[in-house]
Order: structure tokens, then sequence, then C-alpha cells
């Protein structure tokens, strides 16, 4: 690991508001092992976290259908992020899709169109970049949801309003402020990608069914009890 | 892919000048242009590029690479906008557009990807406070990297698979296979990390 755990500590680190920080800090002490607070990242969330903002990676490289030759190409990095949400739930979800931004934003050839470093995010489409964060977040909280058996239409549901609706939410004023088009003007030109996105928010359900059936491990009822 | 993305190796203050003092610049430059329309602001941000361009030798085809995603939406605004708001707010916010992607593109053209990474792991220090863990983020960051390979063989074999059974149209003969072995990487990934002591 990096050097910077060995950086000495401030006073204020075994305080008890450094509840997430303190597991680092009083390697000492055998002391029976603290409940983790919910938002502890443990090392199975490190990597469940970094394998799927690596497979957002891949799929945006795998699948660059560019239907209409402008704005927005349509790639299936938006079902990445659908996945991330429906199969690592609202909090890890939204860290692995951070961490994919933090990763395109650095340089990483990873974005629609093989396009990475800042230009992406300040430019037309950028606010659909912001959206997908918030998008992965709201469709995880709502499959988390779901009692019982979990289904097509449940996921569907959770994918559309997080995936389409809060992504095109922030995408759409966005690039109202960045091109400076009147916001009807927007919505209009941004409904040419609406089916599309309605298509992965299906194909996003159908496997995420399958994907929980032949992996329990990744269902929202084994994710409330780790 | 090549993980090294764009940078163009050059001896310049801008390539020396730290990672994260440019990003917050071209932040503060981005809202500032955004904020400000006009003619004014359109012409300090191409006086401004034009000096980062030449003080860091970089070319114009350098610098085209950078806006060439936006070739094709660029003569649809245009159009769009001239037709809502005349040729003269078309022109300068198609240039404002251009030019604040371009000088985007600069960072990425004279900024190593892991210095950047390297600035936004340091970005979230202050943030110990509420209980993030640099390190962990580090950690992340640098198993994603490390991933991408990996995920990559996983979705080749995914694909040979797919064409060997005559489903290669099937996006979920593609999907399902590679998600469920994503999620069985990540989980071995997890134990391995225990296992070495990452959660002590």
């Amino acid at each position: 690991m990096s050097t910077e755990t060995t950086a000495p500590d401030p006073a204020g680190g075994t305080t008890a508001t450094a509840t997430a920080a303190s597991t680092g800090t009083t390697g000492t002490t055998p002391a029976a092992p603290a409940r983790p607070s919910r938002w502890t990242i443990t090392a199975a969330d490190a990597a469940r976290i970094a394998t799927f903002a690596a497979l957002i990676c891949v799929l945006s490289l795998a699948g660059q259908i560019q239907f209409t030759e402008g704005m927005a190409p349509i790639t299936l990095q938006t079902l990445g992020v659908m996945l991330a949400g429906t199969l690592l739930g609202a909090y890890r979800g939204a860290l692995a899709v951070a961490t994919f931004l933090l990763l395109a934003l650095a340089g990483l050839p990873i974005l629609a169109g093989g396009s990475g470093g800042p230009a992406p995010f300040v430019g037309p489409t950028a606010g659909y970049l912001y959206g997908w964060l918030f998008g992965a977040a709201l469709t995880g909280w709502l499959v988390d949801r779901v009692r019982g058996r979990l289904t097509v239409l449940h996921v569907f549901g959770a994918a559309l309003a997080g995936g389409v609706g809060v992504v095109y939410a922030f995408g759409i004023p966005v690039t109202a402020v960045v091109t400076g088009l009147p916001l009807g003007k927007v919505v209009a030109l941004s409904a040419v990608y609406l089916p599309g996105d309605v298509v992965k928010a299906v194909i996003a359900a159908v496997i995420t069914v399958a994907v929980v059936k032949a992996y329990p491990a990744a269902s929202p009822a084994a994710r409330r009890s780790r | 892919m090549t993980l090294l993305g764009a940078y163009v190796p050059r001896d310049s203050v801008v390539h020396r000048a730290p990672a994260g003092a440019k990003l917050v610049a071209l932040l503060a430059v981005s809202v500032a242009v955004l904020a400000v329309p006009g003619p004014w602001a359109v012409t300090s941000l191409a006086a401004l590029l034009l000096a980062v361009t030449l003080a860091a030798r970089l070319r114009p085809r350098h610098l085209w690479q950078q806006v060439r995603p936006l070739r094709f939406a660029v003569p649809v605004l245009f159009a769009l906008q001239w037709w809502s708001l005349g040729p003269e707010r078309a022109a300068l916010l198609c240039a404002r557009l251009v030019l604040l992607v371009a000088l985007a593109g600069t960072l990425t053209l004279t900024t190593r990807t892991s210095d950047v990474l390297d600035a936004l792991t340091a970005a979230t220090r202050p943030l110990r406070v509420v209980g993030v863990r640099p390190d962990r983020v580090a950690l992340v960051l640098a198993l994603t990297v490390r991933s991408i390979p990996v995920l990559v063989a996983l979705s080749d074999d995914v694909r040979a698979a797919q064409r060997a059974r005559g489903r290669e149209r099937d996006v979920r003969a593609y999907a399902v296979p590679l998600v469920v072995g994503t999620l069985r990487r990540a989980d071995a990934l997890g134990e391995a990390l225990r296992a070495r002591g990452v959660d002590d």
C-alpha cells in the first residue's frame, strides 16, 4: 500500500469522530474488531468497486455503437453504470462510477469515442457524466428497497429512474448551459437518445436478474447482510 | 488501448506545473467562461489557449486530436444556435465550446495520467476528517487500472465462447458471463486483499 498509511496521524485521529479511519490507527491493541460503519470501505468493497469501475471501462471499449454521428455516441457504458448500481448498491455503485470518472479525468481514453482527460468534463455532454454518479446511486438505492424475489420489472424501474431519469436531469441542463441553447431545444435533441437508453435499462434489468440467479452473493439481500 | 493517454513529453513550464494546480486552474477558467458570456471571455480564452500551446510547444495536430470528438456535434450545434439565437451568438458560443475543450485538452497533453491520479488522491487527504482514507482511494484506483486488462481478456474469452455457440449478436450471452466473471474476480481479489491484512 501507499506510504501515506505510515504518516504520523494527527492527535485527532483516534477521537470518536474518526470511526472509519480508526481501523488503521489502533493496530497495536488487539481489541475486538469494532463493527465497521456502513460507510467503511472494506477490502472486499474496494475489490468490488475497483473491478466494477474496470467493467465500465471494458463495456465502453467493447460496444461503441454510434447510431447518430454527433452528440453522445451510444455505448454500453451507460449499461455499466446501471449495473454498478443494481449489483453493488447505492453507495458502492456510486463509488465505482466515481472511480471510473476519476480515471477518465486523469486521461485514460475510456469515455465515448475513446476520449479522456478533462475535455469531456467541460464539453456539451459533461452533465451526463456527473449524472451517472447520482443515477447509479438512485438505481442502487431503489434495488436495495426490493424485498423478496428480484424481478426484471423491479430492476427495470430502478434503472429507468436512476440510469435514465437522473442522468437526463443532470445532462440536459448542463448541455443547455454549455451550448447556450434554450432548454426546450436541448430536450427535443436529447429525445433522440431516449429509446436507446430505455432499451439499455431493459438489458440492465434482464442481466441483473440473470446474474443474481447465477451469483447470489450479488443480490440485494446478500448486500444487506454483509 | 494505451493506458498512457495522449501525453506529449516536452520540457516546459506547463509540463512542470503541478497536476493539481493545473486542474484547479482549469476548473476556475471553465466556471468563469461559462458564467461570463460575451466576446471578452471568448477572446481571453483564445489568448490563454494560445499562450499555453506556445509555452508547452504543442502542435496544432495535438490540439486537433483533443477537439476531434466534437467534430460532428459542433456543426449541428452551430446550426441550431444560428436558428434560435442568430449567427453572432452561434459563432461565439461554438468558439467558446471548442476553445474550452481544447484548453482542457492541453492538460491531458502536458500531464501524465499517473500525476493526475496522484494529485486526485492527494486532494482526498483533507477528507480524512469525514472518514475518507486516502490510502484506500489510491488502492482502489490502482486496482482498477490493473483490472482493466484482466477484464479485457475475460471479455475476449466470452466473445470467443459466444462465437463458438453462434450467438454473436446476443447481448445477454455476452454480458451475463462477463458480469458473473467480474464478480467472481472481484470477490477473489477481496479475499486476497483481506488475507494480506488490508482490513487489519
